[in-house]
Parts: C-alpha cells; structure tokens; sequence
C-alpha cells in the first residue's frame, strides 16, 4: 500500500469567519472561557512568562560561574537563584508545560469531543495556576527561597531562615493544577471519545498524555502531604523528620522522590507524545509499532512509580533495597529505548520532509537517547557513587528535561500553531531556531558531564580553578541557547498578524484536529465526526482529500 | 599571541595548564570506577551511534526527493523483541557490574583503621582515634585501609572524595560509613556534596595522601595528648556512666566490657550486633535501644554530649576490654596521666587498644547495613 499526499495550496487557504478566538471578545471572555482552547491559551501566556523568568535565573548562574569565585552575587544570592530555577522551571513550567497547553488544546479535538469532560474544573486548575505562580513570585520578591528545588529536610525546615513556606505553598497549590488537568485528561479519554474512536485508535498522543495523567492524580498528593509536613514541621516543629524527636530526615527523602521521581515521567510523556505526532506526519507514515509505543507509555507510568530510591543510593538505604531499586530502574529505562527504536524506525520508507518541527523532534531523539543513557550510569549502583551530587546529574537531567521535553515542547507548539492561530510561522527564520537550539544546548551541557566526571559538586558557587575552562564553555554555550529560544518567541509573536494563513491542514496529518478550520470553531466540531479508521491512516486521508475535491469540483 | 597581549597569553597559559579533563586514579578503587565508566561509556557512543545512523540513513534514502511515496508498515514483532531484550540484556549486565562495585565500596573490609568524621556547617572535622583533630583537612597514609565513620551535626552533608571516587551521604543523627585505599600520595579535594546552606562550596577540603613514614611523623607531631578513648573515659566518668555501667554483679546498666560487635537481646526480643551506631543511639535514645533484663531507667543524654564527645565515649566503650578501670573509678587526671605515657611510647596508632578493637571488628561482617540501627524510630 502506498499513498502520495499533496499538500494543500496555501494561496487559497482562508481564515474561518468564526472561530474561538472572534466568537467573543474582552477580557472577560478570557478569564471566564471553559472552552479548553483559551484555556490552553492562558497557560500558553503564563507557563511563557515563568519559563523566560526561569531561565533569566539560569542566565545569572551561568554568568557566576564563568569565574572560579564567587564574584558576581553574594553566595545567598547564588542559592536563591538555582533555587527559584529549579522551582520555576519543574513546578511552573515543565510539568503544565505539553499536557496543559498543547495536551488542553489538542486531547479533546484528537478525540472527537466538544470540550474536556470538566470545562470548570480545567478554568479552575488554570486559576491554580495563577495562584501558585503569584505565591512563587511573591516568596521572590520578598527575598527569595534557597532550600534548593529538593526541600531537603533538615536544612528546609531547622536551619534557613528564608520564605519557604510560601514556597511551599506554591508548590502544593501547583500541584492541585496538575491534578486537575490530569483528572480532567483521564476521565475525557474514557468518557468523551467520538463514536468508532477505540482505544487503539486514538493517537499516541493521547496514550502519553492519558499514562502523564495516571502519573498526576496518583503521585502529586505524596508532594503535597509531604510540603504540609515540611511547613508544619518550620512551623509548630511536630517533628516528623527530626531526629532529636524521633524523626527521620530519611522519610523526607522516601516521601519527596516517590512524587519527585515520578514527575520525571508527568515532564517527558507527553513531550514523547508530541514526537510521536511530528515524526509520524512528516514521514506521512504511521507510527512503527502503535501499539509497543502506547503501551511503552503505560510501562514507564507503572514503573515510575517503584523507582524512587534510586535517588538515595548515597544516603544510607540498605544496600539490599538499592540492590532491587536499582534493578527496577534498569527496567524503567526499556521503554524509553522501545520509544526511540521505534520512532527511527517509522522514518523507513516514509516519505520525509524536514519542516521546523521535524528538526526539533530530531534533536529531541539525539538528546534524549544521551539523557535517557546517562541515566543508566546513575542507575548503576556503584557508577552513580561517583556521580551523584555532580554536575554529572545536572547534565543528565538537563539532556531529559531540556533536550529532551523543551524540544518536545518546542516540535509541538510549532507543529499545532497554525491550528491555534490559523497562521503559520516563518520556516526559515524558525529551522535556524531550530538549528541554534540544538548546537546550543550541546554546548552548555556536554562539558557538564566531563565536570562532573571530575566530580565537580552541582549547586557549588565557587569551584576550583582547574574547572574554569569547562564551565567557560558551557556558560558560551548557554548564550547561544538563550537566543534560541528568544528566536521563536519574536518570531511566533509576528507570525500572530503577518504569518501566512495556514489553512485547515497544512501538514496534511491525520488526527481529528486537522481535519476542522484552523483556528478551530468553539465547539470544535459541528457535527461530532464518526471515526473508521486507524490512527495515522495516510490512506484514509488521501481518498478524503480526493472526495472533497471531487465534490468540490 | 603573548606579544599581541601579554596578559591575555598568561590567562591563557594558566587557564590551559590547569585543565583537567579527567579526575586523578588515586584509590584502589578508582580503576573499577573507571573500567565500568568506560563500559557505559561505549555503550552509549554504540546506542547514539546506532540510532544516529538510522535516523540519518533513513532521513536521507526516505527523504521525499528520493521517496515521494511512503509504505505503509505496521510493525515488526520480532523487532520489537529485539530491541526490547537486547538493551534489556546490556542493561542487565550494567546492574550487575554496577552492584557488585556498589557492595565494594561500601562493605568496609575487617582491618581497615578508623578515623571519625563529624561535619557541621561549614566545614569538616575528622577526629583520628589517637586525638588528632583536624578542619577541613584529612591526613592518611598510603596503601593502607581507611574507614571512615561520619555523622553530621545538623543538616544533611554528603563526603565526596572524586579522586578516590567513593562520596557518601552525612546523615545527621545517624552514623554512615565509607572507606578507600589511596594508591597515589599528593593532595585531593574534598568536596561536600549534599546542598547544605549559604556556604556549600566553601565546605571543602584538603585530603592528603602521605607515605607510611611521612604519616607516622604527623601523626606524632599534631597529636592533642588525649586519645579519643582517653577523652571517652573522662566522659564516662564525668557523665557518671560507670555508676550503672560498672560490670560489677546487681549493676544496674549492662556491664560494657566486651559488649561492642557482640550480640544483644533487646527488650522485645529483637537481636542486633553492638556496633558503633546502637552505641550512639543507646546513649541519645536509652529508651528505644533498652537491653533486655534491665529496667528502663537510663535518662537521655540528649542535648548534653556533643557528636564529638560521642564519638569519644563510643571509642572508649569499643576498647573497653575488662572493667578493671572502670571499677578503680577514676578521675580524669589520673585517666591522663596515666595514659600519657603509653601515647607517647608509640604515638602511632592507641596501642593499647587497638587490638581488642580489631578483634571485636572481625565479628562485625557488614557495618554499613546495619548502621541505620542507631536511630530506628520505627
């Protein structure tokens, strides 16, 4: 079987009269919507801001550690910086960053339903949002937080003398965000899918984003018991974690990483999601093996849960139970791998193009097979000894989380923006964004690793001078990245008024969502569509495009 | 370039030739570390190698050019097989690789010498049993097994040593072990690794490796006087200790002599090893660590001995061999003076003690595991 997709012409695509961007207008209409479009376009806007925020954090770092000294703010300022960092980036944006935008935007549609199950609850997570950003943003601005993402007890509790409450607080009500989006994604894909849409039929995407969700509802409520007993703890001293009281700084650690490691997964599923979608529409090919990567997703969701310890390998756990977590981890890490063999393996004899969000979605499978590697070295119980605690993990994580889910991310909000905006971005401008990302991010994290080979300790303000060259480097090449990623914000903000129309589907992909106008109408569809066929069914698109033109003419 | 800009060109020399790219093989198990890094190492470059091959061949033989129409193709079952159980099997193989290296370092051999680590914001304290003291600095000899016992006074340190390449979490409340041989003399950072406040990287240190004879001259040259054995015995009497713990017949705590490495029935019925950790905890929390047979009737000493004091009372109840001193109930300048001497004849290593130490030491198979002992609130 084979099958020749044409692409539409883009001189006669056209803007819908309505759609959910011109139904209403003012700013009410904003922050009353429940339609999951605005919604995911309020998320858009605020996880935005917090990532440029966060990553202004990550320029000062860099720019401290060009110099073996502490020269450049005082060591409690460095602190708070990688602090509000790792805060900002894994509460504010990493986690809401593809299921809340993209994943609120586009599950429904790929579905064939009108909305998410719970409009309200979904506005009500949005609001969350805000919430836990205004109480992360004032702990800034009343002088910062500098317990390290981590909240390591007893430092967070006895000894630090900043706002970690208020943290806290934004955490624990970020939480509840996810929570809902995760409630709300689980319940629409058992209840609201379109008649005909099995659940093999549903796009890979769906399956990351409904195994993320599983991951959320489950896991995020450990974060918050754990937060409340860290502020009861600073607060009125119960001390559960005290060891002067019976308590131990050990249950911390347990209760913090059986949430912590888990939304390791929540970041990257639905990221992996997205490249499904990508790699597979632009090889106009299904996915190698549909049915080996959706269950991969569950896999990861099942065994992200048993992992957790593998952070505390260090810290005196017996050495039996490192002995079985550690076995467990090595296990968690199949997966990963079936997902990228089989991405690879859906190029063969597809029919590629290289469009903007294609390049990322390669990089993202180059970084992330080096992530996702690395962290067989941690997972080794006698590698990770050496590495733990150094710039080792910090690379390794930054190759997951930044290599991998920003490019994700980045590969998705290219790949859906003309289905948001009903514009496309500029290609080229946009591939050099691409481009620069990816040389960028190679150089700012690749010398971490020989840092922390070197054993360079991560969250160190001052360092020995036989490490300057190295770090040189990486803050070099944190310019570059920094650039990168100002590149798509200009340019997705012009594309906004100048962009070409886009059309309905200008990526002639298969999902639901490509087949109604872009900017899609409030209620998505006129007519809830009738599914027959598989997902990535190229096929199935050929002889509809050939009808409608037929019809047409 | 250096006549173009001076300085630049010193920058630049400097810069360069204090670049490392690799950390010093300075411990006996640096070349394990190393072996298995390079293992994972290659397959890394094979798996990155193999998938940027694919991506790469297929992207240019399938690119729409040369494959304007693509084949639909399902999947392959025994593909996926494939590449589910052969990065299974090589994963299988780093865990073991990976476990058997873990259980190397961190089960300390029977003989290894004992120096004490207390870590505090900011710095290091390392306590030798024969009353050395050092901040920020440990001295150790060449070719010889060290074992290092560590407890933290507040938050959460963690002991890192990359040249030797072990690191291990320092717990507060809790006694955690590590040891090393170093191969290699010269001077090694000691980095603390666990976030642990304001002055993080400034908790670092120096490790100096010294040869046999280099070694037995500082330690006789910066040694206090006192052992930490000496120091645990006025302890002991000044806690007033030795009014239960005095071995006599009716006594009204379990006589000490003899009691570290051997095993103890505990009120419950649970049966443990005496190790340095259920000595700390039984003197913090007598409740928790209460002997069976006795009443519970010891107070807490809590908030009243510092870690370093008890590390002193631990070493001094692990050489307690007969309670012959204990009885004599002495004060604590006869416990000095009458020591000194001893001290000074072989200032080495607290002759007197040492062997009742290694022999208790051969019953104790496996420290590390059962150190969690001391705090056991559940």
């Amino acid at each position: 079987m084979s099958t020749i997709v044409r692409l539409p012409n883009q001189q006669d695509a056209t803007l819908p009269r309505v759609s959910y961007l011109n139904k209403e207008y003012g700013l009410k209409s904003w922050l009353l919507t429940g339609d999951h479009k605005r919604i995911a376009i309020l998320y858009l806007i605020s996880i935005t801001f917090f990532f440029f925020l966060g990553g202004a954090f990550a320029g000062l770092i860099r720019l401290e550690l060009l110099t073996p000294l502490p020269d450049l703010v005082a060591s409690d300022t460095y602190n708070k910086l990688f602090t509000m960092h790792g805060i900002i980036m894994v509460f504010l944006f990493l986690v809401p960053s593809v299921p809340a935008t993209i994943g609120n935007f586009v599950l429904p549609i790929m579905l064939g339903a009108r909305d998410l199950a719970f409009p309200k609850v979904n506005l009500l997570s949005w609001y969350l949002y805000v919430v836990a950003g205004i109480f992360t943003v004032s702990a800034l601005v009343l002088g910062g937080v500098d317990t390290g993402w981590t909240f390591t007890t007893p430092l967070s509790t006895h000894y630090l003398n900043t706002h970690v409450v208020t943290a806290a607080l934004g955490i624990f009500v970020a939480g509840f965000s996810s929570i809902f989006t995760g409630l709300n994604f689980i319940v629409t894909t058992h209840r609201m899918r379109a008649p005909g849409m099995t659940w093999f039929r549903m796009p890979l995407f769906v399956w990351s984003h409904y195994a993320a969700s599983i991951l959320m509802v489950l896991g995020t409520p450990v974060l918050a018991i754990t937060l409340v007993l860290v502020a009861l703890e600073r607060t009125i001293g119960i001390g559960v974690f005290d060891p002067s009281k019976g308590g131990d700084p050990l249950l911390f650690q347990h209760l913090f990483w059986f949430y912590s490691h888990p939304a390791v997964y929540i970041m990257i599923l639905p990221g992996m999601g997205v490249i499904s979608e990508v790699i597979s529409t632009f090889s106009r090919k299904r996915v190698f093996g549909y049915t080996a990567v959706a269950f991969s997703s569950v896999a990861i969701a099942v065994f992200g849960f048993f992992v957790w310890a593998h952070h505390m390998f260090i810290m005196g756990v017996s050495n039996y139970s490192a002995l079985v977590f550690s076995l467990l981890t090595m296990l968690v890490a199949v997966p990963s791998a079936i997902k990228i063999f089989n991405w690879s393996a859906t190029l063969y004899k597809g029919s590629i193009t290289f469009e903007t969000p294609m390049l990322y979605a390669f990089g993202f499978i180059g970084l992330f097979t080096i992530g996702g590697l690395t962290g067989v070295f941690l997972g080794s119980l006698g590698m990770d000894i050496h590495l733990t605690e150094t710039y080792f993990i910090v690379a390794h994580f930054h190759f997951v989380m930044v290599g991998g889910m920003l490019m994700a991310y980045l590969a998705g909000v290219h790949f859906w923006w003309p289905k948001m905006t009903g514009r496309m971005y500029p290609e080229a401008v946009s591939k050099l964004a691409a481009v620069v990302t990816f040389i960028g991010f190679i150089i700012t994290f690749f010398p971490q690793f020989v840092l922390g080979y070197l054993g360079m300790p991560r969250r160190y303000h001052a360092y020995p001078p036989e490490f300057q060259v190295l770090n040189v480097l990486s803050t070099a090449g944190a310019t570059v990245l920094g650039i990168g990623y100002l590149m798509p914000m200009i340019y997705m903000t012009w594309s906004l008024k100048y962009g070409a129309i886009a059309g309905a589907n200008p990526w002639q992909a298969t999902g639901l969502e490509w087949q109604i106008a872009s900017p899609p109408p409030t209620e998505n569809f006129l007519e809830i569509p009738i599914v027959d066929h598989e997902a990535y069914d190229y096929e199935w698109l050929a002889n509809k495009t050939e009808h409608e033109v037929t019809t047409v003419g | 370039m250096h006549f173009f800009s001076p300085v630049l060109w010193q920058f630049l020399v400097k810069w360069l030739t204090e670049f490392s790219l690799f950390p010093p093989q300075a411990s006996a198990i640096a070349p394990y570390m190393d072996g298995f890094y390079f293992f994972l190492l290659l397959i890394t470059l094979v798996g990155l190698l193999l998938v940027g091959l694919m991506v790469g061949t297929f992207s240019f033989v399938y690119r729409k050019d040369r494959s304007p129409q693509a084949t639909h193709i399902e999947g392959s079952t025994l593909l996926e097989a494939t590449w589910t159980i052969i990065p299974l099997a090589l994963f299988m193989v780093c865990f073991v690789w990976g476990a058997l290296l873990y259980f190397r370092i961190y089960n300390p051999p029977t003989n290894a010498m004992n120096i004490y680590i207390v870590g505090k914001q900011w710095m290091w304290k390392a306590e030798h049993p024969g009353g050395q003291h050092e901040i920020n600095a440990l001295h150790i000899p060449v070719g010889r097994d060290v074992q290092l016992t560590m407890v933290s006074q507040d938050v959460f340190h963690s002991f890192s040593i990359p040249a030797f390449r072990v690191k291990r979490e320092v717990i507060p409340g809790r006694y955690s072990t590590v040891w090393f041989r170093a191969t290699q003399l010269g001077e090694y950072h000691l980095f603390c690794t666990q976030y642990c406040g304001t002055l993080h990287s400034a908790m670092i240190g120096t490790i100096t490796v010294l040869s046999p004879e280099a070694y037995e001259k500082w330690t006789a040259g910066s040694t206090s006087g006192q052992s930490l054995a000496q120091n645990g015995e006025r302890l002991y009497a000044s806690l007033g200790c030795s009014s239960c713990h005095n071995g006599n017949a009716g006594a009204r705590g379990p006589n000490l002599a003899g009691v570290y490495g051997s095993r103890v029935t505990l009120e419950g019925g649970r049966v443990i090893t005496v190790d340095d950790g259920f000595l700390r905890g039984s003197i913090l929390n007598p409740t928790t660590h209460q002997v069976a047979g006795y009443a519970p009737i010891m107070p807490t000493y809590q908030g009243q001995v510092s870690e370093e004091g008890l590390i002193d009372l631990v070493e001094y109840i692990k050489g307690l061999d007969t309670n012959y001193r204990v009885q004599q109930t002495l004060d604590a300048k006869d416990a000095s003076s009458n020591q000194k001497g001893a001290t000074n004849a072989a200032p080495d290593y607290r002759p007197g003690l040492t062997t009742g130490t290694r022999q208790m030491r051969k019953e104790v198979p496996d420290t590390s595991t059962s150190s969690g002992v001391g705090v056991s609130p559940q």
